[in-house]
């Protein structure tokens, strides 16, 4: 969010000269939440009140913008402004609000299905435009509000309703899908993953451009457990490598510490209680390094940890300021609009 | 005037006249300054551009053709003519395929260079039309046009190619002395717009074409048109898009929001976009989105935040924005969607001309889902309606339809520029007050007279809400599933729609009070109203009702049509508005349909009304 200034639409900023410190409970609205009970969005929703409080946020100054699907529920949820649009068109409605209204945190939320598959083309170029908003894709791999269809993030072979001998589609990995579309900020959570989620949310916000957070978060009506075998509290620490910029890449439970490094111009998981390594030989990991990001992107179990936290960040301008820029330089350079030169044009002539 | 014409001039009151080319030969700039320059003479004018939907089609051929009609006249007129008198086809495909629209005993004006054998093949021509009997009864003057430049722009040391694209201007300049017009116009276009020694070259390929139109035997006398008796006051030349363009600018300058038009490209509404891209300082932003669907959202965005989202199309785009406009009439946020109708269905005719979108206009959305719609009726009338549509959407918060069709977008005529500080300023609903102080912020609580609700603006403190497609509750705007809720909710967005009438003029018949009532809506208007006249000139009872507000309708319609024996509805499709009007008002309306990429002819509109009268008795 950029720091309020005199807003292109004359809304005046708001005078925040001693704001009262909100609380998680402020942003909560007072609808009754209808996820089924032990959904992960419980958690989701959880954590960005509380994220958002913890920001100082004013609540006026966020909007939340959704598509269609259980997670783009979420708007109603916070008592915030909010849009609940259409399927797959949250990122078109909510560039159109960011660009007439940049001082507005916007947080647009999705799913896999609402961005990767109907949504897939106004995904793509919300991050290669990088309007400057927080994306938060709740990926369950299945389509829940329609009852338990293969996603385009299912893997190949899911049994579903509508996919009885198995899905055949290859899925898409939603990180690398971003990572090509040119995002500049590229994270990954887990609904479970309470503190380290909350610290992506921050760290999104902090980031200026789009910031795309994948968020792994299990449907327990129609695929329960998807990821239990990546988040789960006894496998966790093993199967995921939780990426802090400038630290050591390793991860691992106690008794059997791994770490990451870079051989033949690959990422190799490397055993450091073997003696045959030590923390030395890991990689550093650098957010800011788009190549090793590519790297990180494609590791995948059961060969690799999949990787949690910062992927990947990049500065860039964003569009809605050269958006807003254009405005300002052509009233500079032609003065403000005078409708009587507009109407006359070049060439007009009076009849007497 | 470029020498002194030595041959006798005759005074004509209109004069109607065709370039037609390939659309690498120029003739879209040649019509255009013919154009400006007739304008600039005082003259009421009307233009047809006709090009084909390829940017370069194989040179040569009948699918490359690209043609310019212009009447000019010292009366009032409302079309670009009927048929042509003079026609200058620069090759045979340009030839055929206009000839059929020029008047008995036309004159047609040749590039006799382009007519080998082939040119002829090219064209799909198994003999040469200027010796087969294909032109009997016109008066053929064949021109070496293109050896004639080559020589003209000589001295200038031009390659062979560009020489030969100099004789836009030779046939250019013909025309003016055919026609006394003065160069000073394109002159000054050629300097502007080109480099030495390409200004020179055009130049002289002009004055070549004037002296040689001159001297030709075959040209007995030039004419001229007097200018036209033009209601007093500032004119300037516009097309359909610009005039659009211009009043949307008008209507949010007059409301003070800023305009945010979102679009994606798409003949032939793209120079819309053109020409806001160019308004940045009248707090104007584009957007050109990555899709249709895109566009409208971005728009319905922008409307959420404050300012007045636009989004424009044709017909396909239309049908792709379907979804995204149910969710502007479900969250009751203004927004403006233009359609530049073209031939339809799918594809169709990209740059042919049609009105076949006004069954999608009014109906084509999922639900009970209304929308006003409005039409413009001539080019500088699209400035007219634009403003309008920005004051109805404004007024009643939801999305608000205009349609205009190629015919207008593209087609020009003088307007008779409006006094800027009469123009009334444009309420909005934005509001930053608490509408229930102590209680529940209602989104949804209506004003008693429009039924709309206030637009509060994402970063206004104290009235955060939530908003979506999911059915609302009457006040709280909260969701829900409520039967009785939902159909009340239906029904009140249809009755903000209705409500609008209380606000638009009532109908007003032209002409006589009884007998055939001739109905119409958008670019019909000038074919229309000129048959019209010509019926009452021959002492026909013969009404015209033009209708610019097609939802909700004038509150009088039914009891206007109902003072009529015989009601006929002429459209560019197969018969939409006709079979609304029987609908909702139980009147024997008789459609009169074409479809041809074309606009009606007065003459087909004329042979209608004589036709019914004749039935009548």
């Amino acid at each position: 969010m950029s720091h309020p200034t005199e807003s292109p639409i004359g809304l005046e900023a708001p005078v925040t000269e001693d704001p009262p410190q909100l609380t998680k409970k402020d942003f909560m609205s007072d609808q009754t939440i209808r996820w089924c009970p032990g959904c992960g969005d419980y958690s989701i929703l959880s954590q960005t009140q509380t994220v958002l409080a913890e920001l100082g946020l004013p609540r006026e100054q966020v909007a939340i913008v959704s598509g269609i699907g259980c997670s783009s529920r979420f708007p109603y949820y916070m008592n915030t402004y909010g849009f609940h649009t259409i399927h797959g068109r949250a990122p078109a409605v909510a560039t159109g609000l960011k660009c007439v209204n940049p001082d507005l945190s916007v947080w647009m939320i999705t799913g896999d299905g609402d961005a990767l598959s109907i949504g897939g083309n106004h995904f793509i170029h919300l991050l290669r435009r990088n309007v400057d908003l927080q994306i938060l894709l709740f990926n369950n791999r299945i389509y829940g509000l329609t009852k338990g269809q293969y996603s385009p993030t299912s893997e190949v072979g899911k049994k579903t309703k509508s996919t009885p001998m198995g899905s055949v589609d290859h899925p898409f990995d939603p990180v690398q899908l971003a990572l090509g579309a040119g995002a500049t900020f590229i994270a990954r959570s887990a609904d479970v993953l309470v503190k380290e989620l909350r610290d992506v949310l921050k760290a999104a916000y902090h980031h200026k451009g789009s910031s795309f957070v994948e968020i792994y978060q299990n449907c327990n009506i129609f695929n329960d457990l998807a990821f239990e075998d990546l988040v789960a509290r006894k496998v966790r620490d093993d199967r995921l490598i939780f990426l802090e910029h400038g630290k050591l890449m390793t991860f691992g439970v106690k008794d059997a510490p791994k770490g990451i490094r870079l051989h033949n111009l690959q990422l190799e998981v490397i055993d450091l209680a073997g003696g045959e390594f030590t923390e030395a030989d890991c990689i550093v990991h650098d957010k800011y390094n788009p190549l090793l990001a590519g790297m990180l992107a494609r590791m995948q179990p059961p060969h690799f940890p999949v990787p949690m936290g910062v992927l990947y960040e990049t500065q860039r301008p964003c569009y809605e300021e050269g958006f807003n820029q254009q405005v300002t330089d052509a009233v500079e350079k032609q003065g403000p609009g005078d409708l009587k030169k507009l109407i006359h044009g070049s060439q007009s002539w009076v009849v007497k | 005037m470029e020498g002194v014409s030595q041959k006798p001039v005759e005074q004509r009151t209109s004069v109607t006249i065709c370039f037609a080319g390939d659309s690498g030969d120029g003739m879209q700039v040649t019509g255009s300054q013919f154009t400006s320059t007739s304008a600039l003479a005082g003259n009421d004018l009307a233009t047809l551009p006709d090009f084909p939907a390829e940017i370069r089609a194989p040179a040569g051929t009948r699918a490359g053709v690209s043609g310019f009609q212009i009447q000019i006249s010292s009366e009032d007129i409302f079309t670009p003519g009927d048929a042509p008198e003079v026609l200058i086809a620069m090759n045979p495909a340009a030839l055929v395929t206009n000839l059929g629209r020029l008047r008995p005993a036309g004159t047609v004006i040749v590039n006799i260079d382009k007519f080998t054998q082939a040119d002829l093949d090219k064209a799909d021509l198994k003999s040469n039309p200027l010796d087969d009997g294909t032109v009997e009864g016109y008066l053929v003057i064949p021109v070496k046009l293109s050896t004639l430049t080559k020589d003209a722009v000589a001295p200038f040391g031009l390659g062979a190619k560009e020489s030969d694209r100099c004789k836009n201007f030779f046939a250019l300049g013909i025309a003016y002395w055919l026609y006394n017009r003065d160069f000073e116009y394109t002159r000054n276009y050629i300097r502007a717009k080109f480099k030495e020694p390409y200004i020179s070259a055009n130049l002289a390929a002009m004055q070549a074409g004037w002296n040689y139109a001159l001297t030709m035997e075959l040209l007995q006398r030039s004419f001229a048109v007097a200018p036209a008796k033009l209601t007093p006051g500032t004119y300037r030349n516009i097309t359909g898009n610009e005039a659009l363009a211009i009043g949307l600018v008008t209507g949010t300058q007059k409301a003070g929001v800023r305009l945010f038009f979102g679009s994606y490209p798409i003949t032939p509404a793209s120079d819309i976009l053109h020409s806001l891209a160019r308004y940045k300082n009248y707090n104007v932003t584009t957007f050109q989105a990555e899709d249709e669907i895109a566009a409208a959202c971005s728009a319905i965005g922008a409307s959420y935040g404050g300012a007045l989202g636009i989004t424009a199309t044709s017909g396909p785009g239309l049908a792709l924005k379907g979804e995204a406009l149910g969710l502007a009439v479900m969250t009751e946020l203004p927004l403006v969607v233009i359609d530049v109708q073209r031939g339809g269905p799918s594809t169709g005719l990209p740059t042919k001309t049609e009105q076949a979108d006004l069954n999608i206009a009014v109906f084509g959305r999922n639900g009970e889902c209304p929308m006003p719609v409005i039409a413009a009726s001539t080019p500088s009338d699209c400035f007219d309606i634009a403003f309008e549509a920005v004051r109805l959407a404004l007024r009643f918060m939801g999305p608000v339809m205009v349609l205009t069709d190629g015919y207008l977008a593209n087609g020009s005529e003088p307007w008779l520029l409006p006094d800027v500080d009469s123009i009334p300023s444009i309420p909005t609903r934005r509001t930053a007050e608490h509408n229930n102080p102590g209680g529940q912020l209602l989104p949804y609580k209506r004003d008693a007279e429009s039924l709309a609700r206030p637009w509060i603006v994402p970063g206004t403190p104290g009235l955060e809400h939530r908003i979506g497609g999911l059915e609302k509750a009457e006040n709280t705007g909260s969701v829900s599933y409520d039967p009785v809720n939902h159909e009340r909710m239906i029904h009140l967005r249809q009755q903000k729609v209705d409500a609008l009438a209380e606000v638009i003029p009532l109908a007003e018949a032209f002409g006589d009070d009884h007998g055939v009532l001739v109905v119409g809506w958008g670019s019909t208007f000038g074919s229309i109203r000129q048959a019209v006249i010509s019926a009452r000139h021959d002492g026909k009872a013969v009404a015209h009702l033009h209708l610019r507000h097609l939802n909700p309708f004038p509150k009088n319609l039914g009891e206007v049509l109902r003072r009529y024996d015989r009601v006929i509805v002429p459209e560019m499709n197969l018969g939409q508005l006709s079979r609304m009007l029987r609908a909702d008002f139980l009147v024997n309306a008789q459609p009169l349909t074409k479809v041809q990429g074309q606009p009606f002819k007065i003459s087909e509109i004329r042979a209608a009304i004589d036709d019914v009268v004749a039935k009548e008795g």
